[in-house]
């Protein structure tokens, strides 16, 4: 009998407590398998699944259609989604899983032309980070006899399409543009970027099908144990603490269910704390992601870029700390500005349409990124003593002026038309004619 | 009673009717062999229908074991049946391992009722929520393949059954009959799974919607050989039997089913046995996608994860699904053998 009548205890409860998350076999999947395996989702009362998902459009399709109840998601696909480009739903991220972890990998042959136009980068240890002026003279040549190079994306509204594109960008390569009759963006395109599932990558980039690839870890690293290409650049390093992935959920089910969207964040909170409070913690950490259920790749494989070190060239192992950030520099807060910045993208390649004021930019942002739903799990968890107090970010959402950019410019969220204006290729903010080649 | 008894020749006979039907018909010439019949016949029987089976296996195994050494890509070597059975091996101690898991789970969920219960709050039955393993998979493949060609079937038969006995109707479905058949299931599978998205929306399901799909385009696939058989096995009854039954005035229902049926069990069961075949083929390629948590799904995910074990994990599924495949036929022989008349069969 007590059971049927709700108490005033019940109303803080998890209201769905049996949940199944999706996630992608890339290494920063990492808070959610952490959240599962230390049991955070247990001691918030929750008993969540987690289940691998054949590529990010299925995982996408089974949130939206409430198969799975949240997923690891890029970060571009809940703001997408919601704006209208792609598949429409109203989804929402109150949670952001990583910052960084994404490498852009060339084949052997690319990188064997990119020495002889640069003799910089002939030595063991080049100076970093590699922008891609070596590569331009390769991509004219290309271009010219009628064969363009052609690069591998994950997915279209992916960070890792965002990074690629800036990092051509910023040395004169136009990546394309979307147009509403080219959905593929490949339109006034010096390099043709096509999408291919991360675990095909590695494989056609030994083909030859693909000149290279940007792409989360495992498969840079991959490509270097396995000897077929060369990580010449990581977007660390084009664009110092990027925000990478986040934890995806649609809004219905945040509204239906509050407290355990609570309950979910506080969970995942705790495991990325839990990820970047030492190195041993990471160790760890790749043993459960090398399982066969999680990330699967061999464990040395994922050490190699979770364990503060990354490789380029076989044998040119840099220290990288900040390669994965889980919980450092505040990496789990969702901000307004890091929204802004794929939605200036969007707009820069022609996935949004048309010119937008800069309160648009807002008001989208307010509508996808939930810092409410974080705050209320942090303050819960500050409470429980599993943070401190200076472990929460005090911010209005949005991050002061960042210039840790591979070309230099500076990023304000407050500003995304005037952002976008600074910008040599690109649709500009207001007359949106493209200027690409 | 001595083996020329007529007694014993009929208990001989009637061991061997139930070992060939249970389609174990290889073992026919041991029991030749015990009853005394002729052994150098049984002896060169049974190394025809066991030894030189068991020699190609053999011969099989030694000539990849030889090729694997030899072939090294970039992707890895290629896995020798050593290398495959260690992976089987784990794959297998990884199930034990997920079973224990599931106990100490039990035994938490133990501790937790009591605390839960303490603060009053309200408790449900909790069920360990890991990873499906190996062969939960093969589980969970099996059910589908046979959700999805139970469907086939009722579809099929009857329509089958109607377009061999009338030729109107023939006429009518054979042109929709033709242009679907050829379709693959990769082609099928999104409208399936856009279809199920939208129609199958209820509060609680029953089903997954990932095994609705994948059930459902085992369906559509598989449907087609038992379709085009029974309607050949239907117009081709002999057409004796359908004077008597007019001649009798019998009525429709008798027709169908004492007469039209029987005579054409011999092909409907051919196409219910190629059904089979190809929705299990079929069944792999859907769970993929659909992402069904079967075997489909174990060899995506293997080769997602890309690592040194990947290869040889694959080829376990390959051989998996090829044993299972072969026991599915098998089965579908033994039932064909129970309903048809003797002398039908055509192993």
């Amino acid at each position: 009998m007590a059971l049927l009548i709700p108490t005033m205890a019940t109303a803080q409860y998890p209201e769905k407590d049996e949940l199944k998350f999706g996630f992608i076999k890339l290494t920063d999947c990492a808070p959610l398998v952490i959240a599962k395996e230390l049991r955070y989702f247990e001691d918030e009362g929750l008993f969540v699944t987690l289940e691998s998902q054949a590529n990010w459009k299925i995982l996408l399709d089974r949130v939206i259609g409430g198969e799975l109840d949240g997923g690891h998601m890029l970060a571009g696909q809940p703001i997408a989604a919601t704006v209208g480009v792609g598949t429409r739903a109203n989804l929402i991220t109150p949670f952001s899983m990583d910052l960084n972890g994404n490498g852009i990998t060339v084949s052997n042959a690319i990188w064997e032309e990119m020495k002889l136009v640069d003799p910089a980068l002939a030595v063991p240890k080049p100076v970093h980070p590699i922008s891609a002026d070596a590569l331009k003279p390769i991509v004219d040549a290309a271009k010219d006899i009628g064969q363009p190079l052609q690069m591998g994306i994950v997915f279209p509204v992916s960070t890792h399409n965002y990074e690629i594109r800036y990092w051509l960008a910023a040395s004169g390569i136009s990546p394309g543009f979307y147009t509403p009759r080219d959905t593929t963006g490949m339109t006034d395109a010096d390099v043709l970027l096509s999408v291919t599932p991360p675990p095909q990558m590695p494989a056609t980039l030994d083909q030859g099908t693909i000149h290279g690839y940007s792409v989360g870890e495992p498969w840079n690293q991959q490509a270097v144990f396995r000897k077929i290409g060369v990580p010449v650049v990581t977007n660390y390093e084009i664009w110092k603490n990027n925000p990478e992935k986040v934890f995806g959920m649609t809004q219905e089910f945040a509204e239906k269910n509050p407290n355990t969207a609570i309950a979910v964040t506080k969970a995942l909170i705790r495991a990325g704390k839990w990820l970047d409070e030492s190195i041993e913690n990471r160790k760890k950490a790749v043993k459960i992601l090398s399982r066969s259920e999680y990330v699967g790749a061999d464990e040395e494989v994922i050490a190699a870029s979770m364990t503060g070190t990354f490789e380029y060239a076989k044998g040119d192992k840099r220290e990288m700390p900040d390669f994965n950030v889980f919980f450092r520099y505040d990496a789990t807060y969702p901000f307004f500005s890091d929204a802004v910045w794929f939605l200036t993208q969007m707009r820069r390649w022609g996935q949004i349409g048309e010119a937008k004021s800069d309160a648009w930019y807002d008001e989208a942002a307010r509508r996808v990124y939930r810092p409410d739903i974080y705050m209320a799990a942090a303050r819960a968890l500050l409470a429980e003593g599993h943070l401190t107090a200076a472990e929460i970010p005090e911010t209005d959402g949005y991050k002061a002026p960042d210039s840790g950019f591979i070309d230099g410019k500076v990023y304000d969220g407050h500003k995304p038309n005037e952002y976008l204006s600074s910008f040599e290729i690109g649709n500009q903010s207001s007359v949106g004619k493209m200027t690409g080649r | 009673m001595s083996s020329d008894s007529p007694t014993f020749s009929l208990g001989k006979v009637r061991i061997i009717r139930v070992v060939e039907g249970l389609g174990l018909e290889i073992f026919t010439p041991v029991i030749r062999l015990l009853a005394g019949d002729d052994p150098k016949e049984q002896v060169k029987e049974l190394a025809r229908s066991v030894g030189v089976p068991l020699l190609s296996i053999l011969a099989f195994l030694i000539l990849w074991s030889n090729l694997a050494a030899s072939v090294e890509t970039r992707i890895g070597s290629l896995p020798g049946p050593a290398e495959v059975w260690t992976e089987a091996k784990g794959l297998v101690a990884e199930h034990y391992a997920e079973r224990q898991k599931a106990v100490e789970f039990d035994q938490r969920m133990v501790v937790l009722k009591e605390k839960w219960e303490a603060e009053g709050r309200p408790w449900k039955n909790r069920v360990y929520s890991g990873k499906p393993t190996y062969f939960d998979q093969i589980w969970t493949s099996l059910k589908t393949v046979f959700a999805g060609f139970l469907v086939a079937s009722l579809l099929a038969v009857p329509l089958g059954i109607l377009c061999g006995l009338s030729r109107t109707m023939n006429a009518a479905f054979s042109p929709l009959i033709q242009i679907f058949k050829p379709v693959s299931p990769l082609a099928w599978l999104p409208i399936v799974m856009i279809l199920v998205s939208a129609l199958y929306t209820p509060e609680h399901p029953f089903f997954e919607k990932s095994f609705i799909t994948s059930a459902l385009t085992v369906s559509l696939c598989s449907l087609w050989p038992t379709l085009a058989n029974t309607a050949l096995g239907v117009a081709s009854v002999n057409p004796d039997h359908m004077n008597v039954a007019r001649v009798l005035r019998l009525p429709w229902q008798t027709r169908v089913f004492k007469i039209v049926v029987p005579s054409a069990l011999p092909l409907i069961f051919t196409g219910l046995r190629l059904s089979l075949g190809v929705g299990w083929m079929v069944l792999i390629a859907a769970e993929m996608l659909a992402q069904n948590p079967g075997l489909g799904k174990f060899v995506w995910d293997m080769f997602q994860n890309g690592s040194s074990a990947t290869l040889a994990q694959i080829m376990v599924a390959v051989f998996t699904i090829g044993i299972i495949g072969f026991m599915l036929d098998r089965l579908m022989v033994i039932l064909q053998r129970a309903v048809s008349f003797e002398g039908t069969v055509s192993a």
